[in-house]
């Protein structure tokens, strides 16, 4: 009778739980071992995928930098065989075409914003999906579109080029103008109607205004992504050795002076790739980083 | 309200009565945003119509076999798209079976492991990189990856996988595997910024609830996150699968540019895009028409991927307005 109640290891009752826990310690150790697993390959994999995009940004520098020298910027893009030569005609070509597309897409991509954010309906939808869509659809389909809207009846030109970038920068000015304008809050909207204004004195001095930091962070976003598009300017603008500032002319471009030079043989030509390509880079990272700091300015300057 | 009333208040009165106010009536700014509405919506009919007018002539003087024959030669009047269908393909395969893994393992380290301070910085990193133009990844990839493929990466895989016989063949560098991997380093940003958000909208209270009835972390991220988050990753991917689908130069700099089937993952190849690209300049007649039909395909693929992924992502983020997510492109 003692020995029942005494000895620890032969009372059923203890023995079950002794056995509980011991199975709850194994599947707690085991548990955690697997989670301790599981988060370790995901750390893994965030290192896996950052080292391949900070070796393209690192090796770009240092590649590029060499050949930043005054000829590169310039001198215009010159044949193989032939030293010093630049890029000053791709950047100037880049800009004018950029510059048109901006000048055309900002707003027209803000009157379509606007119309999603002000009126409910089916062709809302309607339109704000095909929006979407066409963020994705390939670039090089915008430039076949661009060749035969333009270049089968007026030739390669700068204004070609132009429009495909511009096509490819609208949808995202248009859903970029749309978040913009539904993030002001609509008493401020109802406040100004409730006073008698017309609806487009409320959006011009109203709303506008107050979704102004939105509204520029999407332009340079959409101005980014836009200058650095190849495929539909390979279609279009052809390319030229020549300094051209006349968009109704074929014109240079950056991404096109990296396509072209990047398999060359040549290695003063890989160089001035490389250059093109750091000039390019600086460019879009500048226009993103820029859009981010200056909405965050104006966000602050207005509270 | 302090947020305009101040630019108003000097800002209207002043100018309000030094020029003349313009403003439109309701019904004259409802046209003007129609219009501009209707312009968009004709641009995108245009460019759907354009392509399909042109690729006509080779669907009625080819039929519709050739979409799906083996060989191109325009020289024999020969225009089968299928050696160009299927390394689109492959290389989109060869970019997910990485992308997918390692992106959402990233996106999941980046939205819950990753402590705050440093989780704003990488994430803005991200999403910077997402904007690095696509020429200057197919720069560096036929620069400096096409040469390490060559040398280390192309025996190795030879040596271990060998015996699947998917790798025969001399090492050029350039080819599908090389293409393959430049396009999951070039997807991977999307994937893993739209992952990202997609995984923040679980809700933290089914988060906190498994963590409350003992579930591990790496129980919560496997048991609760992904499959709370599922369609919107799932719209991530398919995001990323049609970038992939739709690259043209940086596929065209590093795949080798060949018109045959390939026959290993190391063999050149040649994709819709990096046809298109390579031929269009020179191509006229009957070529210049079937270059225009393997744009149409390419338009039809592109078009249905990119539907698939923009209802997926709306749905996950629970709007029919979508988000964020189209400022990553």
């Amino acid at each position: 009778m003692s020995a029942m109640t005494l000895d620890p290891l032969s009372d059923p009752i203890l023995e079950r739980r002794q056995k509980i826990q011991e199975i709850a310690q194994a599947s707690v150790g085991r548990r955690k071992a697997y989670s301790k697993i599981f988060i370790v390959v995901c750390w893994v994999f965030l290192a896996l995928a950052v080292v391949p995009l900070i070796a393209v940004i690192v090796y770009t520098f240092a590649k590029g930098i060499a050949a930043w020298t005054p000829d590169f910027f310039t001198q215009v893009t010159k044949p193989e065989g032939i030293p010093n030569g630049g890029v000053w005609n791709a950047i100037v070509g880049t800009f004018v075409i950029g510059l048109i597309a901006t000048l055309v897409t900002v707003p027209l991509g803000l009157l379509v914003g606007l119309g999603l954010a002000q009126f409910e309906g089916k062709l809302a939808g309607v339109v704000r999906f095909a929006a979407d869509v066409m963020t994705g659809v390939p670039s090089i389909l915008i430039g076949i579109f661009g060749y035969i809207a333009l270049v089968t009846r007026f030739g390669y030109s700068g204004l070609a080029g132009a429009f495909a970038i511009g096509l490819i920068m609208l949808p995202i000015m248009i859903r970029a103008g749309e978040t913009a304008i539904r993030g002001v809050p609509p008493q401020l909207q109802e406040a100004g109607i409730a006073l008698g204004a017309r609806k487009f004195i409320v959006t011009r001095r109203v709303v506008l205004p107050a979704a102004l930091p939105g509204i520029i962070t999407g332009s340079l976003l959409a101005v980014a992504r836009g200058i650095g598009e190849t495929a539909p300017l390979l279609l279009t603008i052809f390319g030229t050795q020549f300094f051209n500032s006349n968009p109704t002319k074929p014109m240079e471009a950056l991404p096109l002076v990296i396509y072209n030079y990047s398999s060359q043989p040549y290695s003063d030509l890989v160089q001035i790739a490389w250059g093109a390509a750091l000039l390019l880079m600086m460019a879009v990272l500048v226009l993103n980083i820029g859009s981010r700091v200056l909405a965050g300015f104006l966000q602050r300057e207005r509270q | 309200m302090s947020v305009v009333g101040i630019p108003q208040q000097d800002g209207g009165s002043r100018r309000g009565r030094t020029s003349p106010r313009f403003s439109l009536p309701d019904g004259w700014y409802r046209v003007l945003l129609v219009a501009s509405a209707a312009v968009f919506a004709a641009l995108v009919i245009w460019f759907l119509v354009a392509i399909a007018i042109k690729a006509q002539p080779a669907f009625s003087t080819l039929g519709f076999s050739w979409i799906v024959q083996k060989t191109w030669n325009p020289n024999l009047q020969q225009f089968g798209l299928l050696p160009f269908i299927l390394g689109t393909l492959e290389t989109t395969a060869i970019a997910m079976f990485l992308a997918v893994p390692i992106g959402l393992g990233a996106a999941i380290a980046l939205a819950y492991l990753v402590p705050h301070r440093v989780r704003l910085v990488l994430g803005t990193a991200v999403e910077l990189l997402a904007a690095v133009p696509s020429v200057v990844y197919g720069l560096w990839g036929v620069v400096a990856l096409a040469p390490l493929f060559r040398q280390y990466v192309e025996p190795f895989l030879s040596s271990a996988f060998g015996w699947t016989g998917l790798f025969n063949g001399p090492n050029l560098g350039v080819g599908l595997i090389l293409a393959g991997t430049i396009l999951f380093i070039m997807v991977l940003p999307t994937m893993v910024a739209v992952s990202r958000d997609v995984l923040a909208t679980v809700p933290t209270e089914q988060v906190e609830g498994a963590l409350a009835v003992g579930a591990t972390r790496g129980q919560v991220l496997r048991k609760v996150v992904i499959p709370g988050a599922r369609t919107g990753l799932l719209g991530a991917f398919t995001l990323a699968t049609g970038r992939a689908l739709g690259e043209t130069v940086a596929v065209a700099l590093v795949i080798g540019n060949s018109n045959y089937i390939a026959h290993s993952l190391k063999s050149p190849a040649a994709t819709l895009p990096s046809l298109l690209i390579n031929n269009f300049g020179e191509a006229s007649g009957t070529e210049l028409s079937a270059l225009f039909g393997a744009g149409l395909v390419l338009l039809v693929i592109g078009l249905t991927v990119n539907s698939i992924a923009r209802i997926l992502v709306r749905r996950a983020e629970g709007s029919e307005l979508g988000s964020a997510s189209v400022l990553v492109p």
